[in-house]
């Protein structure tokens, strides 16, 4: 299938959503992969998450990949299920930070232990978009959203020290309106041999817009939160990423890549070069009476 | 005269190891040409806890695990207690003497396994004089156990040589114990012979060799009872290549992850209980909505919640045809022995690659720890479906057509979103109402190539029909035949497809009087189904953690067919 042309499809991002640039620079970075490794589109396949974000998967213009659109909180079990079964494909996964870090969160773990072969994206908005502007665990303390009138009484979550600390093999972050750079960073998870998550600040303007915040405004004397990491700094030195994440506010870059744990798929062949092969002969003599 | 059939129930405390003895002793009953059967019932402690199993031996297949007891080997005090009442009249109560003492009586007779095993040399044959003594009280050849002895120990222990002449000889003095006192049941009739060889096996067992004829490529699952065992099974055999198989992180993630691969084109299969069950709803309804084919084994235990997870009733009838909010109605086999586990399996699997989408195999907890001899499957006789796969490049739309269209599959031509709002053809997500008119009823109509399944159907001309389903069956038929043999005017249906069920066997039960279902739960769950579907059916339910014993069921189909 060539372009997509679908007038049914009646979900638009509001204009000036930062999910518009993300799409982009994955589009880019998709193509760019595909043209480096000669590998069709229909290798691809997208995973997303329910939100403003989880659209992605039926916005994408351009040459199809092969797209999955499921329940909110589930893409990475998804994920992992068909890149162990199918390591020939490269996954990617998009969704927001309510979908991945709260009714999501208790599968990331899991995967980073298993160092699961796929590329997450998430776009990170430090709201609920869909359900129209509630909080989310990336809201700061004392937000007011629609869900928390008097302010959120929770600390805000800070992911990327999360996912260091959980070992994830490619830890980035990106800007949505960064196009060109993010999408480098979603193509250097992509070809990353294990667990990559790109985590990028894709602000709603509808709910949480802050645009100003991030790439700051020299007019009106405010300093960007959003900055790219030194060049200094080597990737692969954990405690030294860690660092960065404690004493920057959103450092932009790739901040941590281990290439030395094995990937999932590479550890259950392990166990297939162990195990002795069987058949269902066999198996059914090892019954007889 | 001679008997057909005897049971014998092993009680005591979890640990003391006669368990194995249990099915030691049908295993090499079995081996004889015997039929038998073990239903045993655990506390959900580890180790210890009032444990009993029950091992039921037959010249013809067993179909229940027999009401009444004619030899109860007891451990201890309480398992005495407990069970004494349950042993039939012309029985025995064989117990422990080092453990226990009891009355002596001509019904009861106490032997000091282990002292009597440390004379042979080794005190941990004391298990074989106990299987001595019992050969002799039930009259079964002591050659029976002793080949079994032979077999089991003699070319795979290393010290072989030494165990096995131990153990026979335990087992004579077991066996000299038993006659010189004069104690005897009588003779069991010899075994008939076969004319297919037999397996030995439990119900998960028999799930995990059919889901592998059946060609399953992906297994993930998490650990509960009594489905663990599947699990289990598969860590150990389908570390394959091209073949995946995890212990994952909850069954959230076990349903979505098998959704995952058979969207990637492996046949996935997760195998859960109880709890993990209610956990799959969500993921049930998205494989329904994006037609993705999964098998999802939901092996009941009793109660809601946590509820009892190492007794066994039929309680998750309905929530397996209606597990998701929303309309679905998933389809549901149910097998209802250890051989019917195997079949299912594959018809199960089967239906989810034809008819592409979720398929619940309901088995349950006294499927899955039950041992019994079935024939051996001849697998060049299995008729196994594959999935039609999409191999047109141009234009193709997944959800087009009303009925089965062809999969594309990741890496082949025909790209689309497999997605689990409401969508239109190229699985775009729609709110149009005549999308969701026109999808809604695509993956009802989906259902119907799933209604041509086979069924029994014996006595067809009464109007009143007992119809038991799952595990039921085997207590359901063995009180049938006792019906007919008192000339009770009844007929049997039977089918492991629940849902949707054989189109030709539920217009006959539409035209009968009345059908009468036994199974174990309160609701009666599935007479509410079929009475929804125009059946005029009526349930005798039990809800004690337990199979149906014959003689209730007996006793209330009687009561039932006599008041109409
Ligand atoms: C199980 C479940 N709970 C709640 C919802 C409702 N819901 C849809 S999207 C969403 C939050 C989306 O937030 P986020 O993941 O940050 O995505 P965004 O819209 O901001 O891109 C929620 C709560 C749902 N679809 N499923
Ligand atoms: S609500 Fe926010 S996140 Fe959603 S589309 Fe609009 S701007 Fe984007
Ligand atoms: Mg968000």
């Amino acid at each position: 299938m060539a372009e997509k042309n679908n007038p049914e499809y009646d979900f638009k991002w509001c204009p000036g959503c930062g999910d518009f640039g993300v799409k982009k620079a994955l589009e880019a970075a998709i193509k760019k992969k595909t043209i480096e490794t000669e590998e069709p589109i229909l290798n691809n396949v997208v995973i997303a998450g329910i939100g403003c974000s989880g659209n992605m998967v039926h916005l994408l213009e351009g040459e199809q990949p092969y797209g999955f659109h499921g329940l909110h909180g589930r893409t990475l079990p998804v994920a992992m299920g068909l890149k162990s079964s199918r390591p020939d494909l490269n996954v990617i996964v998009v969704a927001g930070d309510g979908d991945f870090l709260s009714i999501g969160a208790e599968h990331i773990a899991p995967q980073a232990k298993r160092n699961l072969d796929v590329c997450v994206v998430i776009m990170d908005n430090a709201v609920y978009g869909l359900t129209k502007g509630q909080s989310s665990p990336t809201s700061e303390e004392g937000m007011i959203t629609s869900s928390t009138p008097y302010g959120k009484t929770e600390q805000g979550f800070d992911p990327l020290a999360y996912y260091l600390s959980l070992g994830i093999s490619f830890v980035a972050s990106g800007l949505s309106s960064k196009i060109k750079d993010l999408s480098e960073l979603i193509y250097e998870g992509m070809i990353h041999p294990g667990f990559s998550i790109v985590h990028v600040q894709s602000p709603c303007t509808e709910y949480n817009n802050t645009y100003e915040i991030l790439k700051g405004s020299p007019k009106k004397g405010i300093e960007p939160l959003a900055k790219p990491i030194d060049e200094s700094h080597n990737p692969n030195d954990l405690k030294q990423a860690m660092e960065i994440v404690d004493t920057s506010n959103i450092p932009l870059g790739i901040l941590y890549q281990s290439k030395v744990q094995p990937t999932l798929t590479q550890r259950f062949e392990d166990l297939t070069n162990k195990s002795k092969q069987k058949d269902i002969e066999s198996l059914l003599k090892s019954y007889s009476v | 005269m001679k008997n057909t059939d005897f049971v014998v129930r092993f009680a005591g405390e979890g640990g003391q190891g006669f368990l194995s003895a249990a099915i030691g002793f049908a295993s090499a009953n079995t081996k004889a040409g015997y039929h038998a059967q073990t239903f045993a019932t655990f506390p959900s402690q580890i180790t210890g806890g009032p444990t009993w199993m029950q091992t039921r031996i037959s010249i013809d297949p067993v179909l229940s695990r027999g009401d009444e007891v004619d030899v109860l080997v007891v451990f201890n005090e309480y398992a005495y207690e407990t069970h004494k009442n349950e042993v039939k009249e012309n029985g025995f109560i064989l117990y422990d003497s080092d453990q226990l003492n009891i009355e002596p009586s001509e019904k009861v007779l106490g032997i000091a396994f282990e002292k009597l095993a440390k004379t042979t040399g080794n005190a941990r044959a004391a298990n074989m004089v106990m299987m001595g003594a019992l050969a002799e009280l039930v009259g079964v050849n002591l050659s029976v156990l002793e080949d079994f002895v032979k077999e089991r120990w003699g070319d795979t222990s290393r010290y072989g040589e030494q165990i096995v002449p131990q153990n026979i000889a335990a087992l004579k003095l077991g066996s000299n114990e038993v006659q010189d006192r004069g104690f005897k049941l009588a003779e069991i009739e010899p075994a008939k012979p076969l004319n297919t060889s037999q397996i030995f096996l439990n119900g998960n067992e028999a799930i995990s060799l059919g889901a592998y004829s059946a060609g399953v490529e992906f297994y993930v699952g998490y650990p509960i009872s009594p489905a663990t065992t599947i699990l289990i099974w598969m860590e150990k055999n389908l570390v394959e290549k091209n073949k995946f198989v995890h212990q994952v992180s909850s069954e959230i993630e076990a349903i979505t992850a098998i959704i995952g691969a058979s969207y990637g084109g492996k046949k996935s299969m997760t195998a859960t209980a109880g709890p993990g069950f209610s956990l799959m709803s969500e993921g049930l309804g998205l494989a329904w909505m994006a037609e993705i084919p999964i098998v999802v084994v939901d092996v009941q235990r009793g109660g809601p919640a946590t509820g009892l997870p190492t007794k066994t009733e039929q309680s998750d009838l309905l929530s397996s045809i209606t597990p998701a909010h929303g309309d679905v109605s998933l389809p549901v086999v149910a097998p209802g022995t250890v051989e019917e586990c195997f079949y299912a399996t594959i018809e199960a699997f089967n239906w989810a690659e034809k008819y592409q989408g979720p398929v619940i195999l309901l088995s349950e907890h006294g499927l899955a720890e039950r041992q019994q001899n079935i024939p051996k499957p001849d697998i060049n006789s299995l008729k196994i479906e594959n999935r039609i796969i999409n191999q047109s490049t141009d234009n193709y739309y997944r959800y087009e057509s009303q009925g089965i269209s062809p999969m594309p599959i990741p890496g082949s031509p025909g790209p689309y979103v497999a997605n689990a709002s409401e969508h239109d053809k190229m699985g775009d997500t729609t709110h149009l109402p005549e999308r969701h008119i026109e999808m809604t009823e695509r993956r009802f109509k989906k259902l119907e190539i799933l209604k041509d399944s086979k069924y029994e159907y014996i006595n067809s001309k009464s109007e009143i029909i007992l119809m038991p389903w799952g595990g039921s069956k085997g207590p359901g038929f063995e009180a049938f035949e006792k019906l007919q043999e008192k000339n009770i005017d009844i007929g049997w249906a039977y089918t492991m497809f629940l849902n949707p069920l054989p189109e030709k066997l539920l217009i006959e039960l539409q035209s009968k009087k009345l059908v009468i279902v036994p199974e174990l739960n309160y609701l009666g769950q599935f007479s509410s189904l079929l009475r929804s579907q125009g059946v005029n059916a009526k349930s005798i339910t039990q809800y004690t953690g337990l199979p149906f014993k014959v003689q209730y069921l007996v006793d209330q189909i009687t009561e039932l067919s006599s008041k109409r």
